[in-house]
């Protein structure tokens, strides 16, 4: 019996679907996955790519993470279902490393996109994962966008996510070939700031991320723009405030009395406490 | 596969719709007092994740001593305000005075409800200060039912606020220190302090909330404006200071 061998088989583990169809052909919700709106893009510079992506993730119209990052990995921006972009990274970078082991080779920028291209295209979009992939390889610096059905884009520059629209009109109005590190990194940050003030689905602050062929450097939370003010009020609750059905208190002193048997402690006690040994 | 052509070649019955309506998203709230009442909205106008405007009032001045605030489908809100001010304007040339606050309350029952099979599309919450001079709030439902309360949340952000409000207003959830009581009315300055965190909290969590906020406070004939004085920022709307004042506080929202 294969199902019931504890060592499962790999990949994705579908024993629930055939109960979890009959559960919503009944009317029992399905559970929604966080994360859809977003702004991610990626821009080409002298030395090599910035990666750029706001930190809200929403639950329909309620921000679930006010903080949290979309650059999933030093070379990878995430939007979509955000499960999804972690676990599609995570194996597709593990499989990277597995393959440079055995070619004895530095891994390439269109291996990680072919590889992803081919997972994603494999799952006919069941896997939600838009990914803007950028790197430094030994062919050079290169940028990908990776959209959930499996096609991709090699760009100078890219968007990604509900703002894409917002921060593709701040590249096409900014950007140029050739760029410097920190002309590159403005442009990124204003083109991430378009999506987090005019696309509600993005919020919060701005993650940056440069790879040159040297380094990579993770500039998280680079700018803050959006930060709470003071509050008005306090809300602590006065002692006693929060209702109780019962009390009940415990003494967690342990009280310890020592009864010799033997020995010269038995003349010291008295004839009535001394107990009878003989 | 052949039974995926199949389905597809056969001639489907298909049904289309036009829909008037949208949802703008946004949030009012409004808090009576004893001598005073609190009616607020933010200024965000959106359509999906679209912000259309980072000022739309939702919140609107009808008489000295009656504000009301609209929530829902925008188009259908500021058509309904401007109808709820004509009808006071044809009351003010047939009565000489203003429409007491009660009689806008059921003014606004019979108009949502004359179009109960194309209703407005809004939430309406309309506050002020009632005939014997105590704050009030009336909240209504798109097709009428209304209800006199102490507070009211309505709007995208709704599920945040109402419960929010209903522990620091009405002390859900909180039994009183031994030896004390919960207060029936809670002081203006601390109500104007609810409603501005209301708001900034709901702006943390819900995507439609922010830009800014509009609170506009009516104190009762003789009141004065203690409570009022430590907002800077407060605006007097009322020419003079006999009979009912209106003040309106604008603050920023994140806009993000």
């Amino acid at each position: 019996m294969d199902s019931s061998n504890i060592y499962k088989k790999s990949g994705f583990d579908f024993s629930n679907q055939i109960r979890n169809n009959f559960l919503a052909a009944k009317g029992v919700p399905v559970p929604k996955a966080t994360s859809t709106g977003t702004t991610i893009v990626g821009c080409l510079f002298k030395d090599g790519i910035v990666l750029g992506a706001d930190t809200r993730a929403t639950a329909g119209e309620i921000i679930a993470d006010k903080n949290c990052e979309k650059v999933v990995n030093p070379s990878c921006c995430g939007a979509g279902t955000a499960a999804d972009t972690e676990f599609t990274t995570a194996l597709i970078s593990s499989n990277l490393e597995l393959h440079s082991l055995s070619t004895g080779r530095k891994p390439r920028v269109v291996t990680a996109m072919t590889m992803l291209k081919q997972m994603l295209f494999q799952y006919q979009g069941h896997i939600g994962a838009a990914l803007v992939l950028g790197g430094v390889d030994v062919t050079g610096p290169h940028l990908f966008t990776i959209h959930p059905h499996g096609s991709t884009d090699k760009l100078p520059y890219v968007t990604m996510g509900s703002g894409s629209l917002a921060a593709m009109a701040v590249f096409e109005a900014g950007w140029k070939a050739g760029m410097e590190r920190q002309e590159a990194i403005d442009l990124v940050s204003a083109a991430i700031s378009a999506g987090i003030f005019n696309d509600l689905g993005s919020g919060s602050n701005v993650d940056v991320c440069v790879i040159t062929k040297e380094r990579t450097d993770m500039l998280r939370n680079y700018i803050k723009p959006n930060e709470r003010v003071t509050k008005e009020r306090h809300y602590k609750f006065t002692r006693g405030t929060t209702a109780y059905q019962s009390e009940n208190i415990r003494k967690y002193i342990v009280d310890e009395s020592i009864t010799y048997l033997t020995g010269s402690a038995t003349t010291a006690t008295t004839a009535e406490e001394a107990m009878d040994v003989s | 596969m052949s039974h995926y052509t199949r389905t597809q070649s056969q001639q489907h019955p298909t049904q289309r719709q036009f829909n008037p309506y949208t949802e703008n998203g946004g949030t009012i709230l409004a808090i009576a007092g004893a001598d005073f009442s609190v009616i607020a909205g933010d200024t965000r106008q959106s359509e999906g994740y679209s912000i259309q405007t980072r000022y739309a009032p939702k919140v609107f001045k009808l008489t000295d001593k009656a504000v009301l605030a609209v929530n829902g489908f925008a188009a259908d809100g500021n058509m309904f305000v401007k109808k709820v001010k004509q009808r006071l304007e044809w009351y003010r040339h047939a009565h000489s005075k203003d429409m007491p606050l009660r009689s806008i309350a059921r003014l606004i029952q019979t108009m949502l409800y004359a179009q109960r099979f194309f209703p407005y599309y809004v939430y309406n919450i309309l506050g002020g200060i009632e005939e014997d001079g105590t704050g009030a709030v009336y909240s209504f439902d798109p097709v009428g039912s209304y209800e006199r309360e102490a507070c009211r949340a309505a709007g995208s952000a709704q599920s945040l606020v109402q419960p929010f409000l209903d522990n620091q207003i009405y002390f859900k959830n909180q039994t009183p220190v031994l030896g004390t009581s919960h207060p029936t009315h809670l002081p203006l300055r601390h109500v104007v302090q609810l409603v501005i965190d209301s708001f900034t909290s709901a702006t943390e969590r819900h995507i439609e909330v922010g830009d800014g906020v509009e609170l506009y406070i009516i104190l009762a004939r003789g009141r004065g404006t203690q409570g009022l004085d430590s907002f800077k920022d407060v605006q007097e709307l009322t020419p003079h200071a006999e009979g009912e004042r209106l003040f309106v506080l604008r603050r920023e929202l994140k806009k993000d």
